[in-house]
């Protein structure tokens, strides 16, 4: 798939939370979507800074996102569950746009293990990361 | 709906989550989710996250995301520490993990009680759970840490 219709195939599986939170495909890197928002009152924790939950979210999204292109169309129809994520906070998010890029560590036969990380002005400052590990499992045969 | 009925205990002291939750739900993140103050004890406190359509992360079962939980736990842990401690104290999470048991339930709010089990002079230690009206039917279970610090609106 190109680039470009992986961003349309990414943004076709972005569901209302993150619509309505500002995400969206910034650009690729690497063949995986950078999902971002901007900042705004959707966003905002305590005054000046972006809220926790808020940034946990992009992550999510951005997790989820790299292991769906991952993934691939040969297994779109895999169901995946976030089992459990573990969020590091390393710095304050600023009145900034800010990024988010997933990897996929490992994809075993039940289980994904993601990892991803969120940046404002420069990528190699992260403001937080993310580890999420995913149950994956077939479709119910109808 | 409405909710189950509070089991608040009075403000044991200077510090006072429904009035905090309420001035940070009328604006930001919070405000957006539409998270609300439900209870609170001496050292924990459940908010409230009603359902609602802009919070789906499932389209096809309605099923909301897990963002908003994420977001609705780190506000109770919080909030949590500052009801334990009996003031307000700057802080920023160090870390949070949660636990996904199972989906909540289109529909229904989801509580989000959070406790504050340890503060340090440094750090406060939370844990929480998130249901969906049955406390001992988990939607999710969160630990995590939260760190002093000097210069919170800096």
């Amino acid at each position: 798939m190109s680039d470009t219709d992986t961003i349309q195939s990414v943004l076709g599986f972005m569901p209302p939370f993150a619509t309505t939170m500002g995400m969206t495909v910034d650009h690729m890197h690497g063949g995986l979507p950078v999902i971002a928002y901007d900042y705004g009152p959707q966003v905002m924790g305590r005054p000046g800074f972006l809220h926790g939950g808020a940034l946990s979210g992009l992550l999510e999204i951005s997790a989820i996102a790299a292991l769906r292109v991952t993934l691939g169309q040969d297994e779109s129809n895999l169901k995946i569950k976030p089992v459990n994520i573990t969020i590091n906070f390393m710095r304050g998010g600023r009145e900034l746009r800010t990024y988010a890029l997933g990897e996929v560590t490992r994809i075993g036969r039940r289980v994904a293990n993601v990892e991803a990380k969120a940046w404002q002005d420069d990528p190699a400052k992260p403001i937080a990361t993310v580890f999420m590990n995913f149950l994956l499992s077939a479709p119910r045969p109808a | 709906m409405t909710d189950p009925t509070p089991d608040s205990a009075e403000p044991s002291s200077g510090f006072d989550p429904s009035m905090f939750q309420t001035m940070m739900s009328s604006h930001g993140h919070s405000g957006h989710l539409g998270i609300h103050y439900h209870a609170h004890g001496d050292n924990w406190v459940e908010l409230a996250l009603p359902y609602s359509d802009a919070l789906i992360g499932d389209v096809d079962s309605g099923v909301i995301a897990s963002g908003p939980i994420i977001s609705l736990m780190d506000n109770a842990t919080s909030v949590s520490v500052w009801t334990a401690i009996g003031k307000f104290r700057p802080q920023v999470t160090l870390d949070l993990r949660v636990d996904y048991m199972r989906p909540a339930t289109p529909g229904k709010t989801v509580f989000g009680r959070g406790e504050c089990y340890k503060t340090t002079r440094s750090m406060a230690f939370v844990r929480g759970v998130a249901h969906d009206g049955d406390p001992d039917d988990p939607v999710a279970h969160v630990a995590g840490t939260f760190i002093r610090v000097e210069n919170f609106l800096g």
